[in-house]
């Protein structure tokens, strides 16, 4: 069976700092994979270059046995891979609905039908729906900028999930969350991934939020892949009790 | 919109239409012609808000596309066309310049974006001046003529400001449309934060391209409206200082505001014209209060007025997450 | 072949002025996020003071020049930045850039009321008499004009390269956050930048106004020049600036003699065009690449 993703030899440098350094995995369906590593090991990096925000500068990715490699992001999103940012990045203008409607709108129909149909490209329903499904249905309409802090994370995920993508990549979703919030999310999450059977990646420096979610976690340190397992044995690992105790 | 703020809106909107429409009765035919000349720019500078202030791109170029449209109608109505197929050819041509310029210039960064539209607004500018046989040179074409609408002659100064103001309205009500469609939803999200959209499926580049070849059709637009007016056109009008100017439209009115471009051409159109009483000093002092509001006001003055009227919590709390958002970017990089 | 020659150094004169300028224009972009549209105004408003030191105050040429040269760089240096570029620079760069296209406006109205509107001789730094070198008449004043560029430029190199003030203006440029944990007066160093270029505009000034006369709209057509020079060298880099602007004059100069007038200005506008969109760091720049 072929995995969902498939990266191979991934490397990539800026000028003399290789960030990462030839990093391969493979990510199966339904799973829920967690990559983790001290600050600067190059896991936002990694995500960079699987969704072209940054070009490679080496080595291959594959989407459902494809090749991937380099596409631009938005063409990505349009194969079934969406993301997250480390940095939250939702439209402050934009209510909360449309920015989900926002999240879903490009893949309906095409730029035409999109300019001669109704104003919210029919899915305010679905965006509703995605509301209740994250409990914000009582800020459907503020503007998102007004949102708490943890709202917004939900928010920003719920856009994630919005068209129903085959693929997420969540870059620290659970960062800034206070303690209340970081239950929900992970119920929510885990809750997500059973129901539409799709397939996360997860970069994470909360340890309890990652061996929790995760059914399966990757350490990365100095852009390379020092140990793979279930939460147990990463746990125990003396690798990577080293790469975050030496730094 | 805010709820509370809408019929104050409807209201003030009420009021500024009727006056719009009493105003010709009230005014000397100058007075109407610049009137007239309002409504043209802000046709043009609706044209450079899609681009500018909705898709966020910067375009010096504007001025080309009302010369091309004023050409195109002063060549074809003095020989005989009639002036609706002018009036679409203008618009359709500027389009397609507009995504043909915009194909390769868009896959640079704003400010040289800024300079690829300054370089064809002057190129556009030296191909009206010196090819005599096609534009009349510095002669340019004259008498051009004003067209009947079911066999109503637009030929007086009243007739013709009602059929400008029609044409504002029917953009207007166009614009409002395109700004409602999901197209509007998107072009916010390209100018607000292009990474974030494009990782949602947003096709910026279409969509940058769409906006600023939009921009461009009514640039056309306004030209066909603005050859008729003047009844003259020669190149001088068409220079970069009509780009710069629609930008300072634009900005001025408030940039990415859907009434942005009327106050803006307000202001650059009729504030001039009031300062003229102090004679040969009306420019700087238009100037001097360009400055100023830039000084005082850069979000414009309809970001002003967004200031003012907005409960405090919540704007302080978008843009201290924008601010936020802003220096974490830094930060990251 | 003398003709070439000729038209060469005339061209690297006129190119050397355009780089000053457009060395001016980039220091201003990479320290402040300035775009000063107003920057070919502020070549042309050097020249006015002058006159006007010369007309009305009866001063004769070099003092004219010296009094000139502290009130450009007092107005177009230090009242600039204060006045203009620190209130709007805050809320962004197209504030800013219809703040410089008003100062333009407003200059070259001034000018144009309070002086007038008629094109003004100017006297030049040197007679315009020729040396003969190798049997080719070469113009003396393009001699110098280049001489004096050159030096000048070389004497900017050596400050941002050679000196505390400068290597501290040139990390505030490339890092402003970490310049100013270090202890670098940020502000101050943004502040010479201004007065750099407000001296660079004035030296410009009293070079290039003889060549082409002192008039209003100046302006116009000298800042266009400074673009295209800044961006064809390469925007983020000074040599690039340099390297433009002689590129651009040379160029000018020759399409000027060999092909249609009317057309001239349209070769440098083609360039910058096809530089843009081919390479659009110019020929000398870093590329500015795009990241999360």
């Amino acid at each position: 069976m072929t995995a969902v993703l498939s990266v191979r030899d991934l490397r990539k440098s800026f000028g003399g700092i290789v960030a990462v350094d030839g990093v391969s995995f493979e990510v199966n369906e339904g799973e829920i994979l967690g990559i983790i590593g001290p600050n600067g090991s190059g896991k936002s990096t990694l995500f960079n270059c699987i969704l072209g925000q940054l070009r490679p500068s080496a080595g291959e990715v594959h989407l459902d046995g494809r090749s991937v490699t380099g596409l631009r992001p938005c063409d990505l999103n349009r194969l079934g891979v969406s993301r997250t940012f480390q940095l939250l990045q939702i439209f402050p203008q934009l209510t909360a609905r449309e920015n989900l409607i926002l999240a879903g709108q490009e893949h309906r129909g095409s730029m035409l039908s999109r300019l001669m149909g109704p104003s919210d490209a029919g899915l305010s329903p679905s965006a509703d729906r995605m509301l209740a499904f994250f409990r914000l249905e009582h800020v459907a309409d503020e503007p998102a900028g007004g949102l708490s802090y943890g709202q917004q994370k939900l928010l920003d995920a719920a856009m994630a999930f919005m068209a129903g993508p085959r693929l997420a990549l969540l870059d620290e979703p659970a960062g800034g969350v206070n303690l209340t919030m970081l239950a929900s999310l992970r119920e929510r999450l885990k809750a997500m991934n059973l129901e539409q059977g799709s397939t996360f990646v997860v970069i994470e420096h909360n340890m309890e939020f990652v061996m929790a979610l995760c059914n399966r976690i990757l350490v990365l340190a100095a852009g390379r892949i020092i140990a793979a397992g279930g939460p147990a044995e990463i746990r125990r690992d003396p690798k990577v009790i080293e790469a975050y105790l030496g730094h | 919109m805010r709820p509370a703020r809408r019929p104050l809106m409807g209201i003030a909107l009420a009021l500024v239409f009727a006056f719009l429409l009493a105003a010709p009765f009230g005014f000397k035919p100058y007075g109407i012609f610049i009137l007239s000349m309002w409504a043209v720019m802000t046709i043009a500078a609706i044209g450079l808000n899609l681009t500018l202030g909705y898709a966020g791109q910067v375009s010096l170029a504007q001025a080309a596309f009302v010369g091309i449209g004023a050409y195109i109608t002063a060549y074809l109505t003095t020989r005989g066309w009639p002036f609706w197929s002018t009036y679409l050819l203008a618009g359709v041509s500027c389009f397609a310049i507009g995504w043909l310029l915009g194909y390769p210039a868009l896959r640079v960064q704003h400010h040289y974006l800024a300079f690829v539209t300054l370089a064809f607004n002057t190129l556009i500018y030296l191909i009206f001046r010196n090819e005599e046989w096609l534009t009349g040179g510095i002669y340019g074409i004259s008498n051009v003529p004003r067209p009947d609408v079911a066999g109503w002659s637009m030929n007086g100064p009243r007739q013709f400001y009602y059929f400008c103001l029609a044409h504002l309205a029917l953009v207007s009500l166009a614009t409002w449309w395109l700004i409602r469609s999901p197209w509007g939803r998107a072009f916010v999200a390209l100018r607000e934060n292009p990474v974030r959209a494009l990782s949602l499926g947003v096709d910026t580049r279409r969509y940058t391209l769409m906006a600023f070849a939009l921009g461009a059709g009514l640039g056309g637009i306004s030209g066909a409206l603005y050859a008729p007016l003047v009844q003259f056109v020669d190149p001088t009008p068409f220079a970069l200082g009509l780009s710069l100017n629609l930008l300072l439209m634009v900005v001025v009115g408030g940039s990415g505001y859907f009434f942005g471009p009327f106050l803006g051409a307000m202001v650059a159109v009729l504030l001039p014209e009031w300062l003229r009483f102090t004679e040969g000093f009306y420019l700087m002092g238009y100037a001097l209060l360009v400055m100023a509001l830039m000084v005082l006001c850069p979000a414009g003055l309809l970001g002003l007025l967004d200031r003012l009227t907005k409960p405090a919590g919540k704007s302080a709390e978008i843009s201290a997450t924008r601010s936020e958002a802003a220096v974490q970017g830094e930060g990251a990089r | 072949m003398a003709d070439i020659l000729q038209l060469l150094l005339a061209g690297l004169a006129t190119g050397a002025i355009y780089a000053l300028v457009a060395i001016g224009f980039t220091l201003l972009w990479q320290t402040s996020q300035t775009i000063n549209f107003a920057q070919g105004e502020f070549v042309m408003l050097p020249a006015f003071f002058v006159l006007v030191g010369m007309s009305y105050f009866g001063l004769s040429f070099w003092p004219a020049v010296a009094v000139g040269a502290v009130v450009s760089v007092v107005v177009l240096g230090f009242l600039f930045k204060r006045l203009i570029v620190d209130p709007v620079i805050r809320h962004g760069v197209l504030p800013l850039v219809i703040a410089t296209i008003g100062l333009a406006i407003f200059f070259k109205e001034a000018v144009r009321e309070f002086y007038g509107a008629d094109a003004q001789p100017f006297p030049p730094v040197v007679a315009a008499i020729d040396v003969t070198v190798f049997g080719v008449a070469l113009a003396v004043q393009s001699l110098v004009v280049l001489a004096i560029s050159i030096v000048a430029v070389a004497a900017l190199q050596l400050f941002l390269n050679h000196t505390l003030t400068g290597r501290c203006m040139q990390a505030s440029a490339q890092n402003p956050t970490v310049a100013r944990l270090l202890g670098i007066p940020v502000e101050r160093m943004i502040l010479y930048t201004f007065l750099i270029n407000a001296a660079l505009v004035t030296l410009a000034s009293i070079l290039i106004t003889p060549i082409y006369l002192a008039k209003f709209t100046n302006g116009e057509w000298l800042g266009l020049y400074a673009f295209i020079a800044a961006i064809v060298g390469g925007f983020n880099q000074v040599r690039g600036a340099l390297v433009g602007g002689l590129l651009l004059g040379v160029i000018d100069n020759f399409a000027a003699a060999y092909l249609s007038s009317q057309y001239r200005m349209a070769i440098p506008l083609l360039i910058l065009i096809v530089v843009i969109l081919v390479r659009p760091q110019g020929l000398l720049g870093r590329v500015e690449e795009r990241t999360v």
